[in-house]
């Protein structure tokens, strides 16, 4: 299991490789990548702040449960904070399970828990000015499944 | 003493990152009543604490919680991650 807090870009490709080169009696590797999107008006920047310490600690337990709850062989969650620009990638998740069926929820699961009980908080900078992203009812519907 | 921090626009609405705090507050509602008591920038931030969170040393909790033996409370927006 790994869990990475970092500012710097990376390259999400290579990281699955890596990921996916290490894993022993994996039948099935899942990613998921997310990319700083475009919004009305043209973003200039993103801006990640996070809780340091809590962050990882938050991670670090979010992953241990969907690795115990789905019998991983392994997972991998990288998450940035700073000053993030459109298309460059924000985060990734990628879990390694004996069947793809596991493979998928334990990275849904990762991605439900990480929007919503993960230290991080978004401010939007467009020509307009900057403004902090509101979390959404449905992220935290999401949580209700699991 | 406590080590009280904000973020997000709890952190621009108060104006610091972390402060120190003598307070003798049992618990985080009883604490926001005394920082809202303090100042207007207090109260503004913690106006409608249903848009807030809190974590205590570092763990989310609720506004009933005990501060007994707490070291580091955090205030905050709902999370936007991932």
């Amino acid at each position: 299991m790994q869990v990475r807090v970092q500012t710097e870009p990376f390259d999400a490709g290579a990281e699955l490789n890596a990921f996916t080169a290490a894993t022993s009696g994996a039948g099935a590797v899942v990613s998921f990548s997310g990319i700083v999107r475009d919004v009305d008006g043209g973003l200039q920047e993103m801006e990640i702040e996070h809780y340091p310490g809590m962050t990882e600690k938050a991670i670090a337990k979010i992953t241990e449960e969907a690795v115990t709850r789905w019998s991983l062989v392994d997972a991998l969650v990288i998450h940035r904070h700073g000053t993030l620009h459109v298309g460059t990638p924000i985060m990734m998740v990628a879990t390694a399970a004996p069947h793809r069926v596991d493979a998928f929820a334990a990275a849904e699961f990762l991605m439900d828990y990480l929007k919503s009980r993960a230290p991080f908080w978004k401010k939007e900078l467009t020509a307009s000015g900057a403004d902090w992203v509101a979390a959404r009812d449905e992220d935290e519907d999401a949580l209700r499944r699991w | 003493m406590i080590d009280v921090m904000y973020f997000a626009w709890v952190r621009e609405r108060i104006g610091v990152p972390s402060e120190r705090i003598e307070t003798s507050a049992p618990t985080v509602a009883a604490l926001v009543d005394e920082l809202k008591a303090r100042e207007e920038r207090y109260a503004a931030a913690f106006e409608d604490v249903s848009a807030l969170r809190v974590a205590l040393d570092q763990e989310l909790t609720d506004f009933d919680a005990s501060l007994e033996g707490v070291r580091e409370v955090a205030f905050f927006p709902p999370m936007t991650g991932g």
